[in-house]
């Protein structure tokens, strides 16, 4: 415990003094060769990401067991500012089964993502910023998932967003990389808003910011809310659910759930690798590990709002997988795709119980573990669509085909993360994505239907992808230069991250994390469901074969079937006009309409006003003026008539 | 030597020494004001040091005279003293004006015309603004509020640019009609300073601790008083004077102006109007809380179609000055230790933006965001410094704003009624309405390809049209005294969001009479 205290300080510590020394003075020491900047940043990672395996091994296998449950420990907390006695906010440490896994992902993605880029963004201006903003990023989300407290996690959840507009800008000489990197911030922006009042309403009646108080259980209930907010009622809603809603609604911003998922396809403008740490692995899974946070506060005092997330996750993950079957450019498919499988968690948790007995919890865990292989092989087909782009340079499907020639390790990685995603066995992402379902399964078969169907869905499209880039066509696009493989620095992460992806199911062999983390910290032993195992796998099987019969080779079949059903086609590659609608509201109505309508109220009315009165008053005084004329007869007349009114008024009254 | 009263005397000291200096030693005046300014920000670091001292000693007494008893300086009709004497909130308040005071001077290294002039009376504006943070005499207070007022007509008439005359005419005649409120108010409290019979005073404290001033009295005064001070506080709907005002002003008293003197608006109205009359200010606090709240969200759509950076700024100072204002009604001690948080960031991060705007104004010759961009191309120093000027505006942590930001939400969320409550939601929404604004701004100017900027032999040139012919400006990035300016701002703004306890703490202890009072 007291060894973890001191060298825990060092995860949040060292990415916060890299993000320091690359920001103000990267530029002037590296000037000649940028070059060190990124090992320095590599080095300090990997320094993180060690320190981060050994606190979660020693926390799973050593520290963490208690006598029944696994423990939570705050390694440390430092006051930072206090509003009253009771609520402070503090920069703390907590370790806890969700926690540790998260150290272990985002250290693990980030690392990949550090050394990836040494090769990827080899050469380009601005080097030394992108890796002070990575240290940044990976300081923030690292702050994020330790949080003691929930004000610590808006703090960090702020960062993230921010690190998230700085690294979507890179390129900020190009305007399309300008308007994304605003969209993204103002949009989740927008969502941190309602995350904040719902902070705001329940700290108001539980007093505390603190989560091990809020997430405390006894009786079955969460103790501190039930005891501070059970009964409390605004407009007839339950105040409860109100904030926990709006705490939601934080989370489904940083998450692109619909929707407030626009945002996320239009961050593809950013460099590739930081889309793969940032907009696929870690940043947008914040809102899932939010609601698993809050867990017992959702399931015991808030289930309505547990629910509603369900349909909203599978609502989000149905659209998104639509969407992503008529998309073009690489980088989109696989956003939608992001959306779609984040939906997937956040149904998970939906269809969650909170004991461990009799596998209850098992959606929670699910979600985790979808979480962590998702991170994997997410990042790997980022990165892997990286390595694409800068073979071909474009993002577009139409400029690629048979790649797998000129690319093989490429290809190769490739193939295992979209075997993963498509949930084959015995790939990752098979053992996470099949707990999901037989979870909805057992809880409600609505959503167990839809999450079926978007699993064969996200294995039509998926493959789409695959045989678009590595089959398809003798491609015409490169004639003018050859494809060749990356460089290694790029192939090593994607070797690594599809190693992770193919033995995950060495977790049956050597007792790795998913039973480890459950909703009550209890750990239990996990049993695969076949009959549903296998149904899911027909269903990708299905959807795979689709893929190959339309797109291994070039032909007309697709262009015939969107032919077919043209105006959903057309709709969906419009991504259902969702941008459109947002635009008008926010372009025409708010800037247009009320904007513009106060603008001019201020100066005309308002202002006008004010104007008016010194008119009135300058006026009045060129009128008053003739009064003091210097003209003595005028004078006299006055005198005489005021002698006159005086004595009137003396005679008389 | 007192060290309160020691601010207004190194500041005089100063002005006899800059009028001595001949008008063409540009260079000595502008060190000698360095140097002076330095001397100031050094005594307000050791003021706080020395304050924290004596309140751990002291822990129940409220203002720190630092030796100095009040000085008779009337006395027959009306009791005129000078009394010293600050708290945690007028200390914050101080280090506050030193700091601005001194990039301020640093970002007026660029004055050429009539120097000598235009510092005489920076220095007067200075000596305002410190002599009404140390006073504890309402008489002494008004009078150096006016001291203040009386420059800034100068400074923005002769100094200024655009439609200088309207604007310093405009912004002189509001701000004094205000002080006439004012005035009332301040005599009104006067003469209920006591219960009958009694030793009539101006002393703050002394008036306090009488408490003598009937509740129907109070209700005539508290209002008369608080729109008097919040005219310069920038509260709707008396807040058209600001935009014009700063739009017209010099880059440096922009700066003092919306960093320091606006400051002086919302501790009056919290200082005079709150305290003194607790009992009109708990009837009639929803009043000036639904037009605060109209500030806050009000001032923050009027930002987002402005076309001019100093108007998007100057609306934006509304908005957070109506925080200032909507924080100190909510009358509970985290709510009030947050809008003292504000009103030192805002200072701070207005200051930033004023001073990189005119930064930005003095070579582009054009404020005007239609017709800049990509300037981060051609002056990185200067877009990077904007760009951290905006994420501390639109409340990111780490920097002041969020520190600000949260303290008022939270404290004001704590309000047992639940009116008060819904209006706190509503101000909320301003956090993302500031978000567009700045965005739109870092997305316009800074970011983006070049526009109407050509390169030649790698120096950058603006062109500029007008009456059909092309001028050619040079552009620089930032020089040494630019940049003293800004990363000096920029520190203070990152101390205070990065370990904010210290100065939270400070201030909130300050408070607790003060709150315990309200309530």
């Amino acid at each position: 415990m007291e060894a973890f205290a001191s060298i825990s300080h060092i995860i949040l510590a060292l990415p916060f003094l890299m993000f320091i020394f690359l920001g103000l003075c990267g530029n002037k020491l590296f000037k000649s060769n940028p070059n060190v900047a990124g090992w320095i940043g590599t080095a300090g990672l990997s320094v993180v990401a060690i320190v981060s395996y050994y606190i979660a091994i020693q926390y799973f296998w050593f520290e963490g067991k208690g006598s029944d449950s696994y423990q939570q420990f705050v390694l440390f907390n430092y006051e930072w500012l206090k509003m009253t006695d009771n609520l402070v906010i503090s920069i703390g440490f907590m370790l806890d089964p969700i926690s540790a896994m998260m150290l272990v992902v985002i250290s693990t993605v980030s690392l990949m993502v550090h050394i990836y880029s040494l090769g990827y963004m080899h050469g380009e201006e601005g080097f030394q910023r992108y890796y002070a903003v990575l240290s940044l990023f990976t300081f923030a989300m690292m702050g994020l998932v330790v949080a003691t407290n929930i004000f610590q996690m808006y703090i960090f959840w702020e960062l993230v967003g921010v690190s998230s507009f700085l690294l979507i800008s890179f390129y900020f000489i190009k305007p399309s990389a300008v308007a994304a990197a605003k969209k993204a911030f103002i949009v989740t922006r927008f969502a941190d808003m309602f995350f904040l009042v719902g902070i705001l309403i329940l700290s108001y009646y539980t007093n505390t910011f603190d989560f091990l108080k809020l997430t405390a259980v006894s009786d079955g209930h969460a103790t501190l809310v039930n005891n501070t907010m059970c009964g409390m009622t605004f407009m007839g809603l339950s105040v409860t659910s109100i904030a926990m809603f709006l705490i939601f609604l934080g989370g489904a911003g940083k998450s692109a759930m619909f929707p407030f998922h626009i945002w996320l396809p239009d961050a593809m403008e950013g460099p590739t690798p930081a889309s793969a740490l940032i907009h696929a692995a870690t940043m947008v899974v914040a809102g899932v590990f939010l609601v698993a946070r809050m867990f017992p506060v959702y399931f015991f005092e808030a289930h309505d709002v547990l629910t509603i997330i369900g349909y909203i996750g599978a609502f989000t993950s149905l659209f998104a997988a639509i969407i992503a079957c008529t998309q073009t450019d690489i980088k989109r498919v696989l956003a939608f795709s992001t959306i779609s499988q984040i939906a997937y968690m956040f149904v998970a948790l939906a269809v969650s119980g909170y004991a461990s007995e009799h596998e209850e919890c098992l959606g929670y865990t699910a979600s985790m573990w979808h979480l962590f292989t998702h991170a994997m092989f997410k990042a790997c087909l980022f990165l892997g669509a990286g390595c694409i782009i800068h073979a071909v340079h474009s993002n577009e499907m139409n400029a690629m085909g048979n790649l797998r020639k000129f690319m093989p390790i490429a290809h190769i990685t490739f193939l295992v993360s979209c075997l993963a995603i498509a949930g084959i066995l015995p790939f990752s992402g098979f053992f996470s994505k099949d707990e999901i379902l037989v979870a909805a399964f057992e809880h409600d078969k609505v959503l167990y239907a839809c999450q079926a169907f978007v699993a064969g869905l996200t294995a039509f499209y998926m493959f789409r992808l695959y045989f678009r880039i590595f089959w398809y066509s003798e491609n015409p696009a490169h004639e003018h230069h050859t494809p060749h493989e990356a460089p290694m620095n790029m192939n090593i992460p994607l070797i690594v991250l599809s190693v992770f992806t193919c033995f995950t199911w060495l977790d049956k062999v050597f007792p790795f994390f998913p039973e480890k983390i459950t909703a009550d910290r209890v750990g239990y032993e996990l049993e695969t469901n076949w009959t549903i195992a296998i149904a899911s796998i027909l269903v990708a099987v299905v959807g795979i074969a689709i893929a190959w019969v339309l797109y291994k080779v070039k032909n007309d079949k697709p262009d015939m079937i969107a032919g077919k059903v043209k105006c959903l086609y057309i709709s969906a590659s419009h991504r259902f006009y969702i941008d459109e609608i947002y635009l008008f509201i926010t372009r025409k109505i708010i800037f247009g309409g009320i904007c513009v309508a106060i603008a001019w109220f201020d100066r005309h009315i308002i202002d006008g006003f004010m104007n008016l009165l010194a008119w009135i008053s300058r006026e009045l005084s060129y009128d008053i003026r003739d009064v003091q004329s210097g003209n003595v007869q005028q004078y006299a007349m006055g005198f005489l008539l005021g002698v006159l009114a005086i004595a009137l008024f003396a005679i008389y009254y | 030597m007192n060290i309160l009263s020691a601010f207004v005397v190194v500041l005089l000291v100063m002005l006899v020494v800059v009028f001595m200096i001949p008008g063409e030693k540009k260079n000595a005046i502008r060190w000698t004001m360095a140097a002076g300014s330095f001397v100031l920000l050094g005594m307000a670091i050791y003021l706080v040091k020395d304050f924290l001292d004596w309140k751990s000693l002291n822990p129940t007494e409220q203002f720190y005279n630092a030796g100095l008893d009040p000085i008779t300086w009337y006395e027959g009709v009306i009791n005129i003293k000078f009394a010293v004497g600050v708290d945690g909130v007028s200390v914050a308040m101080i280090m506050l004006s030193a700091i601005v005071v001194i990039t301020g001077v640093f970002a007026s290294f660029a004055v050429e015309d009539k120097a000598k002039e235009y510092f005489l009376w920076f220095i007067m504006l200075s000596i305002g603004v410190f002599g009404f943070f140390i006073s504890v005499d309402l008489f002494t207070m008004f009078l150096f509020y006016e001291v203040a007022l009386i420059p800034m007509y100068l400074l923005i008439g002769v100094w200024g640019s655009g439609n200088k005359e309207y604007s310093a005419m405009k912004l002189t005649l509001m701000l004094m009609g205000g002080s006439a409120f004012l005035m009332v108010g301040i005599f009104g409290i006067y003469y209920f300073s006591a219960e009958d019979g009694g030793a009539l005073t101006f002393n703050i404290e002394e008036i306090a601790a009488n408490a003598a001033m009937p509740v129907e009295w109070q209700r005539i005064f508290f209002p008369l008083t608080f729109v008097g001070f919040g005219v310069l506080g920038a509260m709707f709907p008396f807040h058209t004077w600001s935009p014009d005002g700063h739009a017209s002003a010099p880059t440096a008293v922009s700066m003092l102006h919306a960093g320091v003197l606006m400051k002086l608006g919302g501790y009056g109205c919290f200082r005079v109007a709150m305290t003194l009359m607790p009992e009109a200010c708990q009837e009639q606090a929803w009043i000036f809380i639904v037009l605060t709240g109209i500030s806050v969200v009000y001032g923050a759509f009027s930002a987002c179609v402005q076309n001019d950076l100093k108007y998007i700024n100057a609306y934006s100072s509304v908005s957070h000055c109506g925080l200032v204002l909507f924080a100190l009604l909510m009358m509970n001690q985290t709510a009030m230790t947050g809008a003292i948080l504000q009103m030192l960031s805002h200072g701070l991060m207005t200051a930033l933006f004023f001073a990189l705007i005119g930064m930005i104004y003095g070579q582009t010759h054009t404020r005007d965001i239609r017709y800049l961009g990509g300037l981060m191309q051609v002056m990185p120093f200067l877009c990077v410094c904007y760009v951290i000027a905006g994420m501390a505006s639109l409340g990111l942590p780490g920097l002041s704003g969020f520190v600000a930001e949260m303290t008022i939400f939270v404290g004001s969320f704590a309000h047992e009624d639940l009116f008060h409550r819904v209006i706190v939601i509503a101000g909320c929404t301003s956090i993302v309405i500031t978000a567009v604004y700045i965005l739109r701004v870092v997305g316009k100017i800074l970011f983006g390809p070049l526009y109407k900027i050509e390169k030649v032999d790698g120096k950058f040139n603006y062109l500029s049209e007008h009456n059909g012919e092309v001028h050619h400006y040079p552009l620089r990035d930032a020089i040494w005294y630019e940049k003293i300016a800004t990363v000096g701002l920029i520190v203070s703004i990152a101390i205070i969001g990065l370990y904010p306890v210290w100065i939270s703490d400070m201030i909130s202890k300050s408070l607790e009479a003060v709150a315990a009072l309200l309530n």
